[in-house]
Protein backbone atom coordinates (compact mmCIF):
# COMPACT_ATOMS: atom_id res chain seq x y z
CA UNK A 1 0.00 0.00 0.00
CA UNK A 2 1.28 3.42 -0.94
CA UNK A 3 2.60 5.58 1.86
CA UNK A 4 0.26 8.35 2.88
CA UNK A 5 2.97 11.00 2.58
CA UNK A 6 3.45 10.09 -1.09
CA UNK A 7 -0.34 10.23 -1.60
CA UNK A 8 -0.47 13.69 -0.03
CA UNK A 9 2.47 15.14 -1.97
CA UNK A 10 1.54 13.78 -5.41
CA UNK A 11 -2.16 14.67 -5.05
CA UNK A 12 -1.25 18.10 -3.70
CA UNK A 13 1.23 18.85 -6.47
CA UNK A 14 -1.28 17.99 -9.22
CA UNK A 15 -3.82 20.34 -7.59
CA UNK A 16 -1.10 22.97 -7.28
CA UNK A 17 -0.41 22.71 -11.03
CA UNK A 18 -4.14 23.23 -11.63
CA UNK A 19 -4.16 26.30 -9.38
CA UNK A 20 -1.17 27.77 -11.27
CA UNK A 21 -3.07 27.29 -14.53
CA UNK A 22 -6.04 29.18 -13.03
CA UNK A 23 -4.01 32.03 -11.56
CA UNK A 24 -1.01 32.53 -13.80
CA UNK A 25 -2.24 31.53 -17.26
CA UNK A 26 -5.83 32.60 -16.49
CA UNK A 27 -7.25 29.37 -17.90
CA UNK A 28 -10.91 28.55 -17.26
CA UNK A 29 -11.72 25.43 -15.20
CA UNK A 30 -12.81 23.68 -18.41
CA UNK A 31 -9.47 24.39 -20.12
CA UNK A 32 -7.51 23.35 -17.04
CA UNK A 33 -9.38 20.06 -16.76
CA UNK A 34 -8.93 19.33 -20.48
CA UNK A 35 -5.20 20.05 -20.33
CA UNK A 36 -4.81 17.75 -17.31
CA UNK A 37 -6.84 14.97 -18.95
CA UNK A 38 -4.82 15.12 -22.17
CA UNK A 39 -1.58 15.22 -20.13
CA UNK A 40 -2.78 12.15 -18.20
CA UNK A 41 -3.55 10.34 -21.45
CA UNK A 42 -0.12 11.10 -22.91
CA UNK A 43 1.70 10.11 -19.70
CA UNK A 44 -0.45 6.96 -19.63
CA UNK A 45 0.61 6.10 -23.16
CA UNK A 46 4.26 6.58 -22.20
CA UNK A 47 3.76 4.25 -19.23
CA UNK A 48 4.63 6.95 -16.69
CA UNK A 49 1.20 7.54 -15.15
CA UNK A 50 0.61 3.87 -14.19
CA UNK A 51 3.90 3.98 -12.26
CA UNK A 52 2.68 7.09 -10.47
CA UNK A 53 -0.57 5.29 -9.53
CA UNK A 54 1.38 2.30 -8.14
CA UNK A 55 3.54 4.69 -6.23
CA UNK A 56 1.06 7.24 -4.90
CA UNK A 57 -2.32 5.45 -5.01
CA UNK A 58 -5.21 7.86 -4.57
CA UNK A 59 -2.79 10.78 -4.91
CA UNK A 60 -2.53 9.94 -8.60
CA UNK A 61 -5.92 8.29 -9.18
CA UNK A 62 -8.14 11.02 -7.72
CA UNK A 63 -7.04 14.03 -9.84
CA UNK A 64 -8.79 14.32 -13.19
CA UNK A 65 -5.54 13.49 -15.03
CA UNK A 66 -6.14 9.87 -14.04
CA UNK A 67 -9.30 10.01 -16.18
CA UNK A 68 -7.05 10.34 -19.25
CA UNK A 69 -4.79 7.59 -17.99
CA UNK A 70 -7.68 5.17 -17.35
CA UNK A 71 -9.09 5.85 -20.81
CA UNK A 72 -5.72 5.02 -22.38
CA UNK A 73 -5.29 1.96 -20.19
CA UNK A 74 -8.60 0.45 -21.29
CA UNK A 75 -8.11 1.56 -24.92
CA UNK A 76 -4.76 -0.25 -24.94
CA UNK A 77 -6.26 -3.38 -23.40
CA UNK A 78 -8.87 -3.33 -26.18
CA UNK A 79 -6.17 -2.87 -28.79
CA UNK A 80 -4.28 -5.84 -27.33
CA UNK A 81 -7.35 -8.10 -27.60
CA UNK A 82 -8.94 -7.04 -30.88
CA UNK A 83 -6.61 -4.56 -32.59
CA UNK A 84 -8.04 -1.34 -34.03
CA UNK A 85 -11.72 -2.14 -33.39
CA UNK A 86 -10.95 -3.21 -29.85
CA UNK A 87 -10.07 0.39 -28.99
CA UNK A 88 -13.70 1.37 -29.55
CA UNK A 89 -15.04 -1.56 -27.51
CA UNK A 90 -12.99 -0.94 -24.40
CA UNK A 91 -12.18 2.77 -24.29
CA UNK A 92 -14.72 3.81 -21.65
CA UNK A 93 -14.57 0.62 -19.58
CA UNK A 94 -12.59 1.69 -16.51
CA UNK A 95 -13.98 5.21 -16.34
CA UNK A 96 -17.55 3.92 -16.40
CA UNK A 97 -17.75 4.02 -12.59
CA UNK A 98 -16.87 7.71 -12.42
CA UNK A 99 -19.10 8.86 -15.27
CA UNK A 100 -22.07 6.70 -14.20
CA UNK A 101 -21.77 7.81 -10.58
CA UNK A 102 -21.62 11.49 -11.59
CA UNK A 103 -24.79 11.11 -13.69
CA UNK A 104 -26.75 8.91 -11.28
CA UNK A 105 -25.99 10.74 -8.02
CA UNK A 106 -26.33 14.09 -9.79
CA UNK A 107 -29.74 13.13 -11.13
CA UNK A 108 -30.93 11.92 -7.73
CA UNK A 109 -29.67 15.20 -6.20
CA UNK A 110 -31.62 17.13 -8.84
CA UNK A 111 -34.80 15.30 -7.81
CA UNK A 112 -34.40 16.34 -4.18
CA UNK A 113 -32.77 19.77 -4.22
CA UNK A 114 -34.15 23.01 -5.60
CA UNK A 115 -31.80 25.32 -7.54
CA UNK A 116 -30.25 28.10 -5.46
CA UNK A 117 -31.10 31.51 -6.85
CA UNK B 1 -5.61 47.15 -36.90
CA UNK B 2 -2.32 46.43 -35.16
CA UNK B 3 -2.28 49.63 -33.15
CA UNK B 4 -4.72 49.91 -30.29
CA UNK B 5 -6.50 53.24 -29.90
CA UNK B 6 -5.06 55.39 -27.13
CA UNK B 7 -8.24 55.30 -25.10
CA UNK B 8 -8.09 51.51 -24.91
CA UNK B 9 -4.51 51.55 -23.68
CA UNK B 10 -5.34 54.20 -21.13
CA UNK B 11 -8.30 52.15 -19.96
CA UNK B 12 -6.21 48.98 -19.79
CA UNK B 13 -3.65 50.71 -17.58
CA UNK B 14 -6.32 51.83 -15.15
CA UNK B 15 -7.87 48.37 -15.19
CA UNK B 16 -4.53 46.71 -14.43
CA UNK B 17 -3.92 49.17 -11.63
CA UNK B 18 -7.31 48.85 -9.98
CA UNK B 19 -7.82 45.09 -10.33
CA UNK B 20 -6.96 43.52 -6.98
CA UNK B 21 -3.86 41.33 -7.18
CA UNK B 22 -4.61 37.63 -6.90
CA UNK B 23 -3.16 36.09 -3.76
CA UNK B 24 -1.39 33.47 -5.86
CA UNK B 25 0.84 32.09 -3.11
CA UNK B 26 -1.93 31.53 -0.59
CA UNK B 27 -4.21 30.12 -3.31
CA UNK B 28 -1.48 27.64 -4.20
CA UNK B 29 -0.90 26.60 -0.60
CA UNK B 30 -4.64 26.06 -0.05
CA UNK B 31 -4.97 24.04 -3.26
CA UNK B 32 -1.91 21.92 -2.41
CA UNK B 33 -2.92 21.19 1.19
CA UNK B 34 -6.61 20.56 0.55
CA UNK B 35 -6.04 18.53 -2.63
CA UNK B 36 -3.41 16.44 -0.88
CA UNK B 37 -5.61 15.84 2.16
CA UNK B 38 -8.56 14.81 -0.01
CA UNK B 39 -6.33 12.22 -1.70
CA UNK B 40 -5.15 10.97 1.71
CA UNK B 41 -8.76 10.60 2.93
CA UNK B 42 -9.66 8.64 -0.20
CA UNK B 43 -6.58 6.43 0.24
CA UNK B 44 -7.60 5.72 3.86
CA UNK B 45 -11.11 4.77 2.72
CA UNK B 46 -9.58 2.41 0.13
CA UNK B 47 -7.31 0.90 2.78
CA UNK B 48 -10.34 0.29 5.02
CA UNK B 49 -12.29 -1.30 2.15
CA UNK B 50 -9.37 -3.59 1.37
CA UNK B 51 -8.49 -4.35 4.99
CA UNK B 52 -11.90 -4.85 6.58
CA UNK B 53 -14.42 -5.53 3.81
CA UNK B 54 -12.20 -7.78 1.68
CA UNK B 55 -12.42 -5.72 -1.52
CA UNK B 56 -9.57 -6.12 -3.98
CA UNK B 57 -7.48 -3.04 -4.80
CA UNK B 58 -9.21 -2.25 -8.13
CA UNK B 59 -12.74 -2.62 -6.69
CA UNK B 60 -11.84 -0.53 -3.66
CA UNK B 61 -10.56 2.26 -5.93
CA UNK B 62 -13.81 2.45 -7.90
CA UNK B 63 -16.09 2.02 -4.86
CA UNK B 64 -14.32 4.85 -3.02
CA UNK B 65 -14.67 7.10 -6.10
CA UNK B 66 -18.40 6.34 -6.33
CA UNK B 67 -18.80 7.23 -2.63
CA UNK B 68 -16.82 10.46 -3.04
CA UNK B 69 -18.94 11.44 -6.06
CA UNK B 70 -22.10 10.77 -4.02
CA UNK B 71 -20.77 13.06 -1.28
CA UNK B 72 -19.99 15.73 -3.91
CA UNK B 73 -23.54 15.55 -5.32
CA UNK B 74 -24.97 15.84 -1.80
CA UNK B 75 -22.79 18.84 -0.90
CA UNK B 76 -23.60 20.47 -4.24
CA UNK B 77 -27.32 20.07 -3.58
CA UNK B 78 -26.99 21.51 -0.08
CA UNK B 79 -25.02 24.48 -1.47
CA UNK B 80 -21.90 23.85 0.64
CA UNK B 81 -19.71 22.80 -2.27
CA UNK B 82 -19.53 26.24 -3.86
CA UNK B 83 -18.46 27.90 -0.62
CA UNK B 84 -15.70 25.38 -0.07
CA UNK B 85 -14.60 25.55 -3.72
CA UNK B 86 -14.20 29.31 -3.48
CA UNK B 87 -11.71 28.84 -0.66
CA UNK B 88 -9.64 25.91 -1.93
CA UNK B 89 -9.92 26.52 -5.71
CA UNK B 90 -8.11 23.83 -7.64
CA UNK B 91 -7.95 21.67 -4.50
CA UNK B 92 -11.54 20.69 -5.30
CA UNK B 93 -11.67 21.45 -9.03
CA UNK B 94 -8.79 19.20 -10.12
CA UNK B 95 -9.83 16.00 -8.31
CA UNK B 96 -12.79 14.02 -9.69
CA UNK B 97 -15.00 16.12 -7.37
CA UNK B 98 -14.75 18.99 -9.88
CA UNK B 99 -16.10 16.74 -12.63
CA UNK B 100 -18.88 15.38 -10.40
CA UNK B 101 -19.83 18.87 -9.23
CA UNK B 102 -20.10 20.21 -12.77
CA UNK B 103 -22.55 17.45 -13.68
CA UNK B 104 -24.56 17.64 -10.44
CA UNK B 105 -24.81 21.44 -10.37
CA UNK B 106 -25.93 21.58 -14.02
CA UNK B 107 -28.56 18.89 -13.38
CA UNK B 108 -29.86 20.83 -10.37
CA UNK B 109 -29.61 24.39 -11.74
CA UNK B 110 -31.31 23.74 -15.08
CA UNK B 111 -34.19 21.81 -13.51
CA UNK B 112 -36.39 24.90 -13.82
CA UNK B 113 -36.21 24.52 -17.61
CA UNK B 114 -37.50 20.96 -17.38
CA UNK B 115 -35.91 17.59 -16.75
CA UNK B 116 -35.24 16.83 -20.42
CA UNK B 117 -34.50 20.18 -22.06
CA UNK B 118 -33.01 21.72 -18.92
CA UNK B 119 -31.25 19.13 -16.78
CA UNK B 120 -30.71 16.51 -19.45
CA UNK B 121 -29.46 18.75 -22.24
CA UNK B 122 -27.18 20.85 -20.05
CA UNK B 123 -25.77 18.18 -17.73
CA UNK B 124 -22.49 17.75 -19.63
CA UNK B 125 -21.89 21.38 -20.45
CA UNK B 126 -18.49 21.45 -18.72
CA UNK B 127 -17.88 17.75 -18.18
CA UNK B 128 -18.53 17.13 -21.88
CA UNK B 129 -15.31 18.93 -22.74
CA UNK B 130 -13.39 16.63 -20.41
CA UNK B 131 -15.02 13.51 -21.85
CA UNK B 132 -14.50 14.58 -25.49
CA UNK B 133 -10.85 15.55 -25.08
CA UNK B 134 -10.16 12.51 -22.90
CA UNK B 135 -11.70 10.07 -25.38
CA UNK B 136 -10.09 11.65 -28.45
CA UNK B 137 -6.62 11.85 -26.90
CA UNK B 138 -6.89 8.29 -25.54
CA UNK B 139 -7.94 7.07 -28.99
CA UNK B 140 -4.92 8.64 -30.65
CA UNK B 141 -2.52 7.47 -27.95
CA UNK B 142 -3.83 3.90 -28.38
CA UNK B 143 -3.73 4.18 -32.18
CA UNK B 144 -0.11 5.40 -32.16
CA UNK B 145 0.87 2.62 -29.75
CA UNK B 146 -0.83 0.12 -32.06
CA UNK B 147 0.99 1.48 -35.13
CA UNK B 148 4.32 1.44 -33.32
CA UNK B 149 3.58 -2.10 -32.16
CA UNK B 150 4.10 -1.34 -28.48
CA UNK B 151 0.66 -2.42 -27.22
Amino acid sequence: MPQLLMVFVVGGVICLIGQLMFDIWNLTPAHTMCVLVVAGAVLGGLGIYPLLVDWAGAGASLPISSFGNSLVESALSGARENGFWGIFNNLLKTTSAGISAAIIWGFIAALFFKPKS
Amino acid sequence: MSKKPKVQLWYKNILDEKTPKKPILSNCIKAFVFGGLLCVVLQLVQNLLVGYLAFDQKEAASVSLVLLIAATALLTGLGHYDKLAQIVGAGLAVPITGFANSVASALIEYRSEGYVLGSGCNSFKLAGAVVVFGVVSAFFVALISLLLGVV
